[in-house]
């Protein structure tokens, strides 16, 4: 794709360029922060906003920026470590369904219903509970649900693609499936798997809230967005801006993602914009 | 457009009906955070199971009054020998179960028969191990044998774990909750609340409250928004950080009192390095207990230097045995061979007040050196690891057994503390019955483990209830585990 | 067809004996005693043990799946442990909750989508469309627990139109019910709404391009007329799949709004369950789920094939 055609699209740049904004606000914490996120001082808790810290200091006394800029990165990394997840196994059973069809279809879509069936958000407290709350584990129990949606992205897109007229050439050149999949089937099925891991990197940031909240995600000394805002809900009345400040970071962050997917979907191929059902997959 | 309209009826229907419950008067909904998983007290250690049942449905021979004396309940006198070893106590006459059978002496004994029993799931069955025998004289009095003097016993059979059951009704407690106290159990909408009303029959004073609904609210900016809103008329013991919006506004009462809950970095002394006092003495010093108050309590707990409540007769204080010096524990800790520190964990079960205490000890312990690396667990983990395998360095957790100074004298005990004298200073402390020689003892016990370092003392948690500036006669301490309801009335 | 039908059903009882076999044994590996969380700090040992006894802890894993499947063949879900009521009525009730709560949430996500949807469509690329849309993208992206929290704000604590949360038996005041579910459902409709409003969009947009909408409009229909008579109706199909995987998410995806405004629905009760290590009632409730939604999805399956043949040739 040209530059050109990401310019011509205004979602895709706002959005590309908010989620750059706090992707590289995240990846600075890793080697800098204002204070660090452990230090904790309850001599200067809940001050304001000031030249010593930006966004003002939480329950502990910890600078707000500096947990937000490590939340960020908390959150990011479990939404696209959960997306690495999905795509690791999810496209390869896709791509195998549909190539081969017959028993391995239908054991890729046994498994694609099996965990549809469950109840999902049952099924991420039991791992998070069996595995002990934490980040890593959230990105399993997150990750887990992202294999099915990456199986269907990927089988239903190649089923698309394979009735393609170069999908046939390729097959009558005598090349074998696993090479017809590596070599032309992927790379076309590619601008789909990029859309949908946009959102499911979005929902995966929702969901590392959502089991923030439960006390079951990221767990302190570490920090992340959903586990911010969790902290300050009852300190919403006294204190709002512990709750805005990640609220809105979460928000925002979303929003960009989805923006840059839509956006992505609009220019890298228009073609298969029907198949899809990226936002049912919650 | 129509959810709009809908919304519009619905709030008048709500303003009549909050109109009309303030009109009545004698009804009480009170938030509590948990809910319990079945109501028989005798049965479970769930603390949620007292906060509903205790002293409103079940009493006990005797009962704990607000400040932790010991009252007489449905016996309505006793004599002690002089031994110390015998128990004959006289009941009340005319008192039934919310069944309608009566109280006799044959239901003392089946309970404590049942608390006894080898089958017996009643969780705090070795507070009753010194009870030998329980005899029935007549329907109306009834004699316990000690197998030892036990000067706790008056109190341990007031608590909620030893109420007064019938044979009739026992087996259904747990969903169908019968005993003797003024308020009998209505019903119980599960997930949702417990509702009690008043039990016409009581054989004692009547209580003002008529109907009391128990409103299960686990997550506390719901339950900020509850009281704000008036959809529930108060809570025992609400979270610190939320209570300066409840301070400030006239509709609201905070009460702050005390409990039993001495909250304690539990060290684990069987493992090095924890089994050198340096080590020990080196944390307690690298400890700033005002900071840990302050942040994990919001200045509600109260300091202490050692097992011991802070409102009790026999208190000493000792917060200044190893006061906050971070290069005095650094010395130590290379006395004790550490000079560059070390690691450990610390695991902390799923209460506000030991996740914040945790994160504050832990960047308090890394100016001295000590890394710590906090492990956040549930419940049920918890318990089997620190507490029944003993497999932890580090752990936070309030005590809230009352006079529990006890468990230092149990060398099995999860934080495998083991001191011969201790053990010896307690046994005699069991024995003696003289009220001086009791302070005494109870003071050297409270010195000896400060000055071992045994734990990490903290703080003693605080009982902070909001309620609506028109109720009174709430509980203002919590001596032991409930939401006793016989005083609370409305007032204008 | 029979053997679709078949193979359909065949598919159908496997997904459920293996998610019975994960259920149970990934619940057998739960750290924690259930015994030692019922009795707490103090309990002694011998306590312990015989409450694990009363429980029918003590017998191989093997043999508990055993009766535990043989139990639920003979429609008997087993007593929770920690409440001691059968499971089957403690779901029963909680489904009085969560069952209209869910479609309440979905009637309004509907009623709310659909129509912003199809403005969206009509006004593609105008100022309308653009506001609709990141209002939509606005409602997907807050975490619902805390929109939960503004909406009591709002309404229940400021305007005391709606009570914060709790719930009254339906028997007991109907009003009262309904109007407690008022607020929770709008918090689980909201981003349900924004989801359908941008797949109803997205699917009329991809219609109107369709040829049998041009050769309406070639017709001498307007574009409305033709979109309504052809276009809503052919939009609607990706809408339904949606909708169903909206209720399956739902039925059992809203414990944390049912957290936020306290409701006694079943994702707080297999939440709690799991808590206290109820393993009998966590893994009967979860099962029941399981059954519920694979059998939705069966069925859907086997409308789609009787009405659709291409699709049995081609997806099954």
């Amino acid at each position: 794709m040209s530059s050109r055609r990401i310019l011509a699209h205004p979602g895709l740049v706002v959005g590309l360029t908010a989620t750059a904004g706090f992707a590289l606000l995240a990846l600075v914490s890793l080697f800098w922060t204002p204070y660090p996120i452990g230090e904790v001082s309850i001599a200067r808790r809940f001050a304001l906003p000031s030249a010593e810290h930006w966004l003002g200091t939480d329950q502990l006394g910890r600078d707000m920026l500096s947990l937000v800029m490590s939340g960020t990165l908390t959150s990011f990394t479990v939404g696209s470590m959960a997306v690495v997840i999905g795509v690791g196994i999810g496209v390869p059973l896709g791509l195998a369904a549909a190539i081969y069809g017959g028993l391995v279809e239908w054991l890729v879509l046994r498994f694609s219903d099996l965990t549809f069936a469950f109840p999902a958000v049952v099924i991420a407290i039991l791992i998070a509970t069996l595995m002990g709350p934490g980040a890593s584990n959230a990105i399993i129990a997150i990750g887990i649900f992202n294999v099915p949606v990456f199986a269907q992205v990927a089988r239903g897109g190649t089923l698309t693609v394979s009735t393609l007229d170069f999908v046939g050439a390729a097959r009558l050149a005598g090349l074998s499936r696993i090479g017809i999949a590596w070599r032309h089937l992927l790379p076309n099925i590619m601008s789909l798997i990029i859309v949908q891991g946009t959102i499911q990197l979005s929902l995966g940031i929702l969901a590392e809230a959502g089991l923030s909240y439960i006390g079951l995600g990221t767990q302190p000394p570490e920090t992340s967005l959903g586990l911010m805002l969790r902290d300050a809900q009852s300190l919403f009345l006294i204190h709002p801006s512990l709750s805005l400040v990640p609220g809105l970071a979460i928000v925002i962050i979303v929003i960009a993602l989805n923006i840059a997917g839509d956006g992505l979907r609009d220019v890298l191929d228009p073609r298969l914009r029907s198949r899809r059902r990226a936002d049912a997959a919650r | 457009m129509r959810v709009t309209k809908s919304i519009a009826l619905a709030s008048a229907g709500l303003l009549l009906a909050t109109s009309l419950a303030a009109a009545q008067s004698t009804e009480i909904r009170i938030g509590v955070p948990l809910e319990p998983p079945a109501l028989d007290p005798t049965a479970g250690a769930a603390e949620a199971i007292d906060v509903v049942v205790y002293q409103n449905v079940f009493e006990g021979l005797t009962r704990i009054d607000e400040n932790g004396a010991v009252q007489p309940g449905l016996a309505s006198s006793w004599t002690i020998s002089d031994d110390g070893l015998t128990y004959r106590f006289s009941l009340n006459q005319g008192v039934t179960f919310h069944d309608g059978t009566s109280f006799e002496a044959e239901d003392v004994k089946f309970t404590f028969d049942r608390i006894l029993a080898e089958d017996s799931v009643n969780a705090q069955k070795a507070l009753y191990s010194s009870i030998a025998d329980v005899s029935v004289i007549d329907p109306a009095t009834v004699e316990f044998t000690l197998s030892q003097p036990d000067e706790l016993f008056l109190f341990n059979i007031g608590r909620g774990d030893a109420v007064i059951v019938a044979p009739e009704s026992a087996d259904n407690n747990a969903s169908m909750p019968i005993g003797t106290g003024p308020f009998a159990f209505l019903q119980w909408d599960r997930g949702s609340r417990v509702i009690l009303e008043q039990y016409g029959p009581y054989w004692g004073e009547k209580p003002a409250l008529t109907k009391a609904s128990y409103v299960f609210i686990g997550d506390t900016g719901a339950m900020t928004n509850a009281l704000l809103a008036g959809d529930i008329d108060g809570t025992y013991n609400f979270a610190a950080e939320a209570l300066p919006i409840f301070e400030s506004n006239p509709q609201f009462q905070v009460l702050v009192g005390t409990t039993e809950g001495e909250t304690i970095l539990s060290t684990n002394n069987a493992k090095p390095p924890f089994d050198q006092l340096e080590v020990r003495q080196a944390m307690a010093h690298a400890i700033n207990r005002d900071e840990i108050v302050e942040g994990a309590t919001y200045g509600f707990g109260v300091p202490i230097g050692s097992h011991f409540a802070p409102h009790h007769p026999y208190y000493l204080d000792l917060t200044g045995t190893y006061p906050f010096d971070p290069e005095r524990a650094r010395e130590l800790l290379a006395e004790a061979g550490f000079p560059d520190g070390f690691s450990a964990t610390l695991k902390l079960p799923p209460v506000a007040y030991a996740r914040l205490s945790g994160q504050i000890i832990a960047s308090e312990f890394a100016q001295v050196g000590i890394d710590l690396e906090l492990i956040n667990m549930e419940w049920a983990p918890w318990l089997e690891d620190v507490f029944a395998n003993k497999d932890f360095d580090l752990t936070i957790i309030s005590h809230v057994a009352p006079f529990d100074i006890g468990i230092y004298a149990n060398p099995d005990y999860y934080f495998g503390y083991d001191n011969p004298q201790v053990q010896a200073l307690n046994e005699e402390l069991n024995a003696t019955t003289d009220e001086a020689r009791r302070k005494e003892l109870a003071q050297e016990l409270q010195t000896i483990i400060a000055q071992d370092a045994v734990n990490g003392f903290l703080f003693e948690l605080a009982q902070t209830g909001v309620w609506n500036a028109k109720l009174e006669g709430m509980w203002k301490n919590a001596p032991v585990e409930g939401v006793v309801l016989r005083d609370i009335r409305w007032v204008e | 067809m029979t053997n679709y039908i078949l193979r359909r059903i065949l598919g159908f009882l496997v997904t459920l004996l293996v998610a019975a076999a994960v259920i149970f044994f990934l619940l057998d590996l739960l750290p924690g005693d259930p015994a030692r969380f019922i009795l707490g700090i103090n309990a002694s040992p011998e306590a312990v043990a015989a409450l694990r006894q009363q429980m029918g802890l003590d017998s191989p894993a093997l043999a508990r799946f055993g009766s535990w499947l043989m139990g639920m063949v003979q429609g008997d879900f087993g007593h929770s442990q920690t409440q001691r009521l059968p499971v089957a009525q403690l779901i029963a009730d909680r489904m009085a909750v969560t069952l209209p709560l869910t479609l309440f949430a979905m009637v309004i996500s509907v009623a709310v989508g659909l129509p912003l949807g199809i403005l969206a469509a009509r006004h593609r690329g105008k100022a309308t469309d653009t506001g609709l849309m990141i209002l939509a993208q606005v409602g997907v992206a807050i975490p619902n627990f805390w929109f939960g929290m503004l909406l009591t704000l709002a309404f229940a604590v400021s305007l005391r139109w709606l009570p914060t949360g709790g719930f009254s038996p339906w028997a007991e005041d109907p009003a009262a019910a309904l109007r407690s579910l008022v607020l929770p459902s709008l918090a689980l409709a909201l981003p349900q709404a924004a989801i359908l409003a941008r797949v109803m969009r997205t699917a009329l947009v991809d219609v109107s391009s369709q040829d049998y909408i041009r050769t309406a409009r070639a017709k001498g229909m307007t574009f409305g007329e033709a979109m309504w008579r052809h276009g809503v109706r052919n939009a609607l199909l990706p809408v339904l799949t949606i909708l169903g995987l909206q209720f399956a998410f739902l039925i059992a995806g809203t414990i944390i709004v049912e957290n936020v405004f306290y409701l006694p629905g079943l994702g707080r009760l297999i939440y709690t369950a799991i808590n206290e290590r109820d393993l009998v009632l966590v893994r009967s409730a979860t099962i029941i789920l399981v059954l519920a939604v694979s059998l939705t999805m069966l069925v859907v399956d086997l409308a789609y094939g009787l009405v659709d043949p291409r699709l049995r040739e081609k997806s099954r």
